[in-house]
């Protein structure tokens, strides 16, 4: 889940983007916490997460394996799953991550995920003083906090802000630059719209932490070529 | 991974969806993968959504479109044809892939995705201690990749600073000497989409540390994203923050362990009591 630490982009796109995550210490807290990564997961259903995912099943949006001519053009493709579905299917204990576009949601869930008492690790990726001040509404004192120092070495190589801002979101770097230019040029070609475009690319972050709403606003600014 | 020439209809789909741009279309109009760029992460086989039409009708379909200026173009997210095959890795190839594809466990540390865990689960491992800050230096990331003999440059350079390489860390672990970072030879050669060297420095050597990684890191051959961690004092503050601000680090960003986590595995409750 460092995968979550270096996610690129102005302040202003990363304000309503936090991506909570729950994982057991191998050693320390690992058996049984299957159950325990799910009953973090279920919680986090009542706040509507925009996305969620544990890297072993895939995330809410998926690639569909039994695709046919038939369901693409005229039944249509199922592109998103739900969240007990996703849940039901995950068969063991990895990171379970959720993801949301709201501070207040953020601070409800973890307030829930307190009382729930779990036991694993609970981390919040977010602007770190947005994450202080849940802490302070919920009453809790961080354990420890970890920065993002920025990108470093060959920087002449990276990609422009909007395409980094979008492929980051995904710190496996499963949402290609490339695949991440693609889509914004085809949402200012007037190809797709921003929604369809922000979907698809999540597909391809199995860990389920690409922000979607997030995703929409960088594709709907960089389409008016702002 | 390759493509299978008797499927691909040249589509160019999985052109940009590859994580180190090594697909491209060859000259005989058929997507081919360059075996070097290729770090196995198999993203382009899992995240394509397969839609098993037949070859030869597509690839007639796709003439004749193209004979009246007009073009095939499936959904982004699409392999018309399925042609992806995965390969049965053997070593020391197959390291490309434990490094590259998310969903793939390492062996050494049984966790997924790069195989670290940091301070995520700090709070139940204690593995960064008051007074330590924990550095995390992730090579190819975002989106570039990485050789493990560009990784051995920076490692043998960082080796000699006041640093202590962790070593529940997979990238410690392909280490032939931890004192001087070196790292296998057979690996030297393999890339990789992204790899973390995780270092744990006393406090007070944290800005030294960092100004002699920035140094070591202007001659890097790739993309290089650091990470600095520390535990938080009782009140909740931490003392990085300000180290990193006078260094002229952006504060941000950032991770934080919530410290809900607590030991109950039977074997490590009772070593603890």
């Amino acid at each position: 889940m460092t995968n979550t630490l270096h996610r690129y982009g102005t302040e202003d796109t990363q304000r309503n983007d936090f991506i909570v995550f729950a994982m057991a210490g191998k050693g320390f807290n690992d058996e049984g916490s299957l159950d325990k990564a799910k009953a973090f997961l279920r919680a986090a259903i009542k706040y509507e997460p925009i996305n969620m995912g544990n890297a072993l099943v895939n995330s809410l949006y998926r690639p569909e394996k039994d695709l046919s001519f038939i369901k693409l053009y005229f039944t249509g493709r199922k592109e998103k799953t739900t969240y007990e579905e996703l849940i039901d299917e995950i068969p063991a204990a990895g990171s379970a991550a959720v993801v949301f576009d709201h501070p207040e949601r953020v601070k409800n869930f973890i307030a829930d995920v307190k009382a729930l008492d779990l036991g694993l690790s609970v981390n919040v990726s977010a602007l770190v003083d947005n994450v202080r001040d849940i802490c302070g509404e919920v009453e809790i004192t961080p354990h420890a906090v970890e920065y993002t120092l920025g990108f470093h070495g060959d920087t002449d190589r990276l990609p422009d802000r909007d395409t980094m801002s979008i492929s980051t979101m995904c710190g496996h770097g499963m949402v290609s630059a490339h695949f991440a230019k693609k889509m914004i040029d085809r949402v200012k070609e007037g190809r797709i719209d921003p929604e369809d475009a922000a979907c698809c690319m999540a597909k391809f972050c199995v860990c389920g932490v690409f922000n979607i709403s997030r995703a929409m606003k960088i594709l709907n600014t960089a389409a008016r070529g702002e | 991974m390759k493509i299978n020439k008797d499927k691909c209809v040249g589509c160019a789909n999985c052109v940009p969806v590859c994580s180190v741009g090594a697909i491209f279309i060859d000259d005989d109009g058929l997507a081919e993968i360059n075996r070097e760029n290729c770090v196995e992460c198999h993203n382009c086989h899992r995240s394509l959504s397969p839609e098993h039409l037949p070859p030869g009708p597509t690839r007639l379909i796709r003439k004749i479109l193209k004979s009246v200026s007009l073009r095939f173009q499936p959904d982004p997210d699409v392999c018309p044809t399925d042609a992806f095959i995965p390969e049965d890795l053997e070593w020391p190839r197959i390291v490309r892939r434990a490094f590259s594809d998310p969903m793939v466990t390492h062996e050494s540390t049984g966790v997924h995705g790069r195989g670290t865990e940091e301070v995520k689960t700090n709070d139940v491992s204690g593995r960064i201690k008051h007074g330590e800050v924990g550095v995390v230096v992730e090579f190819g990331r975002p989106g570039i990749g990485t050789y493990f003999r560009d990784v051995e440059t920076v490692t043998t350079a960082l080796a000699k600073e006041k640093i202590t390489f962790e070593a529940g860390n997979p990238v410690t672990q392909l280490m032939t000497d931890i004192a001087t970072g070196h790292i296998r030879k057979d690996l030297l050669d393999e890339k990789v989409l992204s790899c973390i060297v995780e270092v744990t420095v006393k406090l007070e050597d944290t800005a030294s540390t960092l100004a002699a990684l920035k140094e070591i890191c202007t001659t890097a051959k790739t993309v290089i994203s650091i990470g600095a961690s520390t535990v938080c004092a009782e009140d909740g503050s931490d003392p990085l923050k300000d180290i990193l601000r006078a260094e002229g680090f952006a504060i941000g960003w950032a991770k934080v362990n919530l410290g809900l986590g607590r030991v109950s595995n039977r074997s490590a409750a009772a070593a603890e009591a």
